[in-house]
């Protein structure tokens, strides 16, 4: 095939293929595969020989294990699942929240935005992980480590609960008001990317809308709801989504996947659990993204 | 009358402009308040693990210690370098993760350009196969993954050339430094998009104007497109780096036995435990066991040490770091 015989697309064409190769390859031998093996697998019992593995087929049987044999796979996914149903709200809240703040103009801005952002360098992984262990492996015991945790806390949400249940708040909203308040450092530790998307995102807003709205008298918390909160909205659906696959790589059902392969040796049990869970997580996602994006306001 | 209804009007206005200067002031001091407190929370731990390592032993059980200890010592920042072997440690893991950062960004660049700026049959379905990578669980390709370099052999070359099995690669930097380079490394599919929506973002004109001029696609691509991509990469490498740098995941995957700070300051409790007696000259054996308390300080300071170089390139680059992530246009 002579170069000089294409077209200039046909060429554009080519030279677009060449600079995705590299990813190309990877996904097909990084990813394709592995994703097709790991469906194999849990369709198999996995042995692992000298040089190789050996694969017997044995249908449903992982799948089924998984979900009416293995002690704890079911209430460790509901688990996750309900964690993650409770804390993507309050996250998302407090970006949005926090992100409007950083936005506005006042002295020391700089300053709070690098602190703010602290957290999307310091709490993820290694050092999280090893902070919580440390406690657990000195005294032994997680539940003495538990306590020690809350001694050092010191905050006795007692009054708050009365105060809230006098303003005539339900008690599930009093429930999550409270666990929000005690998981203050967790939830903002958790929200540093969100508040990044956001804050981009609040920086694309015209300011002639702003403008316009400051002469036509709105209050700032009407400027919020009517122009804000619609402008920032497709990005709503960017941090749920992001929030919940950042709860994938810490949770404990990654965590018992891992064991499950790697010190129980039973690694078509565990490729079943990890398709059960991505099902289920594919699930939560198109729903999710369904919902949200029907209420999404898109201005272009 | 007419005068004094200017007059009423005039204080009228005045009282508006009070409420309107005390609303805002009110609303400020709030605003200060919260951003303080929230502040406050994040910057505690990393306070309080500074004044551990700076805390004498003999200050353990002094209860009247808040913060700032009675005596200084750098006996715990001595000894937390002793039990992780600190320098060599640091440099290896920076080496390591340094690779991946530009393996990872450099192929990222390419595939994100190569989204963003050609069309070619079945680029929207390859995109959606990069939003599928950022999607699926790590986990479902852990087993797969792990045999595969466990037995490492492309199409099974290897075999056929020296008739031997695959190479093993687990233990060794290989499978992080190939899944980066291909482009699926950790989190790769979320710097292609950043990567491909900043590129998409960038006039038609600049590449034109290189073509006319005779300046073949990758030569466009490394001496206009990149330089010109400067908030992107700010972006991509420091996520890329952190990331990295913190990861567990694919690290006892891959590398359980290897040198990597992540690996080293999981078990860095358990580390202390066993050689704390040894090093403070106490005796060895299991049932010789230090003062926990001081072990607590140890790991402490060590938890400080793994991520001082963290915090010390953010203070450097965060200026950046802010501005860059604004201007790369995550939002699209």
């Amino acid at each position: 095939m002579n170069l000089r015989r294409l077209t200039l697309s046909q060429k554009r064409a080519f030279l677009g293929v060449a600079f995705i190769m590299p990813w190309l390859l990877g996904f097909v031998f990084l990813f394709a595969t592995p994703l097709v093996q790991s469906l194999h697998f849990s369709f198999s019992e996995l042995k692992v020989a000298p040089g190789g593995y050996s694969l017997d087929f044995i249908g449903l049987k992982n799948f089924t294990d998984a979900l009416s044999v293995d002690p704890n796979y079911n209430r460790i996914l509901t688990e996750s699942l309900t964690e993650m149903a409770w804390n993507v709200p309050m996250i998302l809240f407090f970006s949005l929240f926090t992100a409007a703040m950083l936005n506005s103009k006042f002295r020391g801005r700089p300053l709070a935005r690098a602190v703010f952002f602290l957290p999307v360098i310091l709490a993820s992984g290694a050092v999280a992980a090893a902070q919580s262990s440390g406690l657990i492996q000195l005294t032994g015991s997680s539940e003495v480590a538990q306590e020690l945790g809350l001694a050092q806390n010191g905050f006795d949400p007692l009054s708050l609960v009365f105060m809230l249940s006098d303003a005539g708040m339900p008690v599930w909203f009093i429930d999550y008001i409270i666990d929000a308040v005690l998981r203050i450092y967790e939830i903002i530790s958790s929200s540093g990317v969100q508040i990044l998307i956001f804050l981009a995102a609040l920086q694309s807003v015209p300011v002639t809308m702003y403008e316009v709205a400051k002469m036509e008298g709105a209050t700032p918390y009407e400027t919020f709801w009517k122009i804000t909160f619609p402008m920032v909205s497709p990005l709503i659906l960017t941090n749920i989504i992001y929030t919940i696959i950042d709860s994938f790589t810490e949770s404990q059902l990654t965590r018992t996947i891992y064991t499950t392969a790697f010190q129980s040796q039973n690694f078509g049990l565990s490729a079943a659990m990890s398709w059960i869970y991505t099902i289920v997580i594919s699930v939560i996602l198109i729903v999710v993204g369904i919902l949200v994006s029907r209420k999404v306001f898109y201005y272009n | 009358m007419k005068g004094s209804l200017m007059e009423n009007e005039i204080v009228v206005l005045r009282m508006m402009k009070a409420k309107n200067k005390s609303i805002e002031l009110l609303w400020s001091i709030f605003r200060y308040i919260l951003i303080i407190g929230i502040s406050f929370v994040i910057i505690y731990p990393l306070l309080q693990q500074i004044s551990v390592a700076i805390k004498d032993k003999a200050d353990i059980y002094n209860p009247t210690i808040y913060m700032i200890p009675v005596h200084f010592t750098t006996e715990n920042i001595r000894l937390a370098m002793s039990v992780l072997n600190y320098w060599p440690l640091l440099k290896n893991t920076l080496l390591f993760v340094c690779s991946t950062t530009v393996l990872q960004a450099v192929s990222c660049a390419l595939a994100g350009y190569g989204f963003a700026r050609f069309t070619f049959p079945g680029r929207n379905i390859l995109f959606t196969l990069v939003i599928l990578t950022i999607l699926i669980p790590s986990s479902t390709l852990m087993v797969p993954m792990y045999l595969h370099f466990r037995n490492f052999d492309v199409l099974g070359m290897v075999n056929l050339f020296t008739g031997k099995e695959g190479i093993n690669m687990l233990n060794t930097y290989w499978p992080s430094l190939i899944t980066a380079a291909l482009a699926n490394g950790l989190k790769s599919g979320l710097y292609i998009y950043i990567f491909r929506q900043f590129f998409r973002g960038m006039p038609a004109e600049i590449e034109e104007a290189a073509l006319i001029d005779g300046a073949g696609g990758f030569r466009t691509f490394f001496t206009i497109m990149m330089p010109n991509a400067i908030p992107p990469l700010i972006t991509v490498t420091l996520f890329a780096f952190v990331w990295q740098y913190n990861d567990t995941f694919y690290s006892s995957l891959f590398m359980s036995q290897s040198n990597l700070m992540a690996i080293k300051i999981a078990s860095l409790p358990a580390d202390a435990n066993q050689y704390l007696p040894g090093i403070l000259g106490v005796g060895a054996g299991s049932n010789v066991k230090v003062d926990p308390n001081l072990v607590s300080m140890i790991v402490d300071t060590g938890i400080l040490l793994a991520i001082a170089p963290l915090v010390v390139m953010y203070l450097f680059v965060q200026r950046f770091f802010v501005e860059s992530v604004e201007r790369t246009g995550v939002v699209g």
